[in-house]
This record gives structure tokens, C-alpha cells and sequence, in this order.
């Protein structure tokens, strides 16, 4: 099953590139112009990574990180940056990105990211499956 | 050093820091798509030698698009050199309309992250006066920073330059139920200049005096 993307991006240029380079490696990809397009889009779908900019107008990176961790815990977020600090890559792990990368990023890296972090999705989705089958045979008395 | 002369060094310092953010994130987002677009053109060619014929449309457009991409990032740079260049002379004569839209180019990305659009009502005739270009610059983006902050999101402001009997002024408007404070925003006195807030129409004024 390919891995299914939401590409989060003010650069509209970059949005479609990007897209498109990722659909070439067997990538499913929807992409959004704004956080709040995301968060929308995120709300309707299950994605196995959102990758999102951390600078951008309306909401930036870090709320829509703490907005889709709140709404989806289970959502693995990849922040991409024009500007990288230590600071901000810090906040973002603290707040659940699975990781921080600086753009221009290298398309295998960013692939490989996508990949684990699908892997890591799974393992999550399986764990909460596990923990709410136990809730049901425990009300149930089975 | 006196407390003002610190102070006015430390906002300087502050707005030539965040100016240089602002430019170098833009330039890094056109490397960004450039970078991407070139690996797109490499995945062609990887497509190419594995059978799959070039659609010569299509590589043009990327073509295209790296170009663009070029020009942005040659004028962003080209702006950033002129503003750099601003520090080179402390009293020099300016044209005020060449100055704002400067600073509009300068101020692309604060005004997108604030939802504000901004618009240089450019005069037909040069708006000339002699003062510290970089002294100008900082106050006027002072202004604006508060301007687009009281304008609030989804507005556009307009900077009209004027000239004055003794130097020019700037108008920042419309900013309609704005609430504008007594205390300056900007750093006004360090270039001979005062601030006036017209709450009725809706605008900040900048008088600069010519030196």
C-alpha cells in the first residue's frame, strides 16, 4: 500500500514540485497552500505523514503541529523549513514532530522520513486498536 | 554612550537582524523549488534511460519555472544589497518613493504573515530629502510594523509619501478604529522626525525634516 502524504506549503511552486517528485516514488500526496487547509483536509483523511512549513501566514508550523496532535494524536508530523534553529527544533520534537528538516531538502532523506514515519504510524494505530479491544473485553467481562 | 544613542543601536540592530531573516527565508524557499524543480528534471532523465520518451513541453515548463525562480531570488538579493547599503552614508539625499518601495520590497513577507497587503502611492515627482537612509528606513518600518498591527488582518495599507514645506512626510492609512497609543512607535527623534496620529482619518503620519 503507498504511503499517503499531506504536503503543507505557503509556495504554492513548491507544493507542486514537490508533489510531483514524491508521486514518481509511489507517494500518495494531497497537498495544502495553509494550515488551515491542512488541518481540514487532515480531519476528513488519515494520513500517514503531514509535512508541513513552519513559516507560514494565517497559522504557522508549530500551531498546526499542536492543532493536529490534539485533533489526531496518532498524526506523524514532519516539519520543513526555510529557517532551521535549534530552538524551533526542539519545540516541534517536544510538541510530537517526528522530525525537523531544513529546506532545500534531499528527496531521498525526506522519502526515507516518510517511510519510518509511516512505519511508526502503524505501530500506533495497532496500539490504540490493542487498548481499546482490551476496554471492550474488560467492560464485556470476556 | 548615552541610553538613546544604545538604544537607537539596539532597535537598529534589531531591524537590520530581522530584515536579513525575513530576505534569507525567501531566498532559501526559491533555492527550495529550484533545487526541486532540478531533481524533477533529473527524474525525467532517470525516466528517459529507463524507455520512457521526454515530453519537451514539460521540461520546458520546469525550465520556466527554475527562471523564475532565479529572478525572485536575484531581487530579493538585489533588494537586500540596497538596504545594506543604506548604513554606507549617514546624511544623504533620497527620493522618498524609491525608499518605500524599498521597504514594501523589503516588508513582503511581515505583511504576508499579517494578512496585509501594502500599496506605495508613489508621487509622479521625486519626494527628495536629505537624511540618514538607514535611519529613515528603520522608522518607517517601525510605523509600518505598528500600522499593519492596527490595521489588523486582511486589510491593505497604503504608504503615500509627500512633500512638505520643510522636508516630506509619510502617510501610513487607512487604519480605521486603530487605537494609536501616545507613545511613539518608531525612533522618530534620531532622524529629525515626529510622528502624528490622526485618529479621525484613520492615519499615521511621518514629518522627516530635511537636514
Amino acid at each position: 500500500m503507498p504511503e499517503k502524504v499531506l504536503l503543507v506549503d505557503d509556495e504554492k511552486d513548491f507544493l507542486e514540485v514537490m508533489a510531483e517528485r514524491m508521486a514518481a516514488r509511489g507517494i500518495e500526496v494531497s497537498t495544502a497552500s495553509s494550515a488551515t487547509e491542512a488541518i481540514r483536509l487532515a480531519e476528513k483523511e488519515s494520513f500517514d505523514a503531514i509535512i508541513v512549513d513552519l513559516m507560514m501566514p494565517e497559522m504557522d508550523g508549530i500551531e498546526a503541529l499542536k492543532l493536529l496532535k490534539k485533533k489526531k494524536p496518532e498524526t506523524q508530523v514532519i516539519l520543513l523549513t526555510g529557517h532551521a534553529t535549534l530552538e524551533k527544533g526542539i519545540e516541534a520534537m517536544k510538541l510530537g514532530a517526528v522530525d525537523f528538516l531544513e529546506k532545500p531538502a534531499d528527496m531521498n532523506q525526506l522519502t526515507k522520513k516518510i517511510k519510518k514515519a509511516h512505519a511508526h504510524k502503524m505501530m500506533v494505530v495497532e496500539k490504540q486498536i490493542e487498548e481499546k479491544m482490551k476496554k471492550i473485553m474488560g467492560l464485556k467481562g470476556w | 554612550m548615552n541610553t538613546t544613542l544604545q538604544k537607537n543601536k539596539d532597535t537598529g540592530l534589531l531591524f537590520f537582524g530581522k530584515v536579513t531573516a525575513s530576505v534569507t527565508h525567501d531566498v532559501k524557499n526559491s533555492l527550495a523549488t529550484i533545487n526541486e524543480n532540478a531533481g524533477l528534471l533529473t527524474d525525467y532523465a532517470a525516466m528517459a534511460a529507463r524507455g520512457k520518451p521526454l515530453d519537451p513541453e514539460r521540461v520546458n515548463a520546469l525550465a520556466v519555472r527554475i527562471m523564475d525562480q532565479v529572478k525572485r531570488a536575484d531581487a530579493l538579493l538585489k533588494n537586500m544589497n540596497r538596504f545594506a547599503h543604506s548604513v554606507d552614508d549617514s546624511l544623504k539625499k533620497v527620493d522618498l518613493n524609491e525608499i518605500l518601495q524599498l521597504l514594501a520590497a523589503l516588508s513582503v513577507r511581515f505583511a504576508a504573515m499579517c494578512e496585509t497587503t501594502l500599496d506605495v502611492r508613489a508621487s509622479s515627482d521625486p519626494v527628495e530629502i536629505e537624511t540618514s537612509p538607514f535611519g529613515l528606513l528603520n522608522a518607517l518600518f517601525l510605523c509600518l510594523e505598528f500600522a499593519m498591527a492596527a490595521a489588523g488582518r486582511g486589510r491593505s495599507i497604503d504608504l503615500r509619501p509627500e512633500k512638505t514645506a520643510t522636508g516630506a512626510c509619510v502617510h501610513f492609512g487607512p487604519l480605521p478604529d486603530a487605537v494609536i497609543s501616545d507613545q511613539d512607535p518608531c525612533l522618530a527623534a534620531s532622524i529629525d522626525a515626529r510622528l502624528v496620529k490622526n485618529t479621525e482619518a484613520g492615519t499615521l503620519t511621518l514629518i522627516i525634516s530635511d537636514r
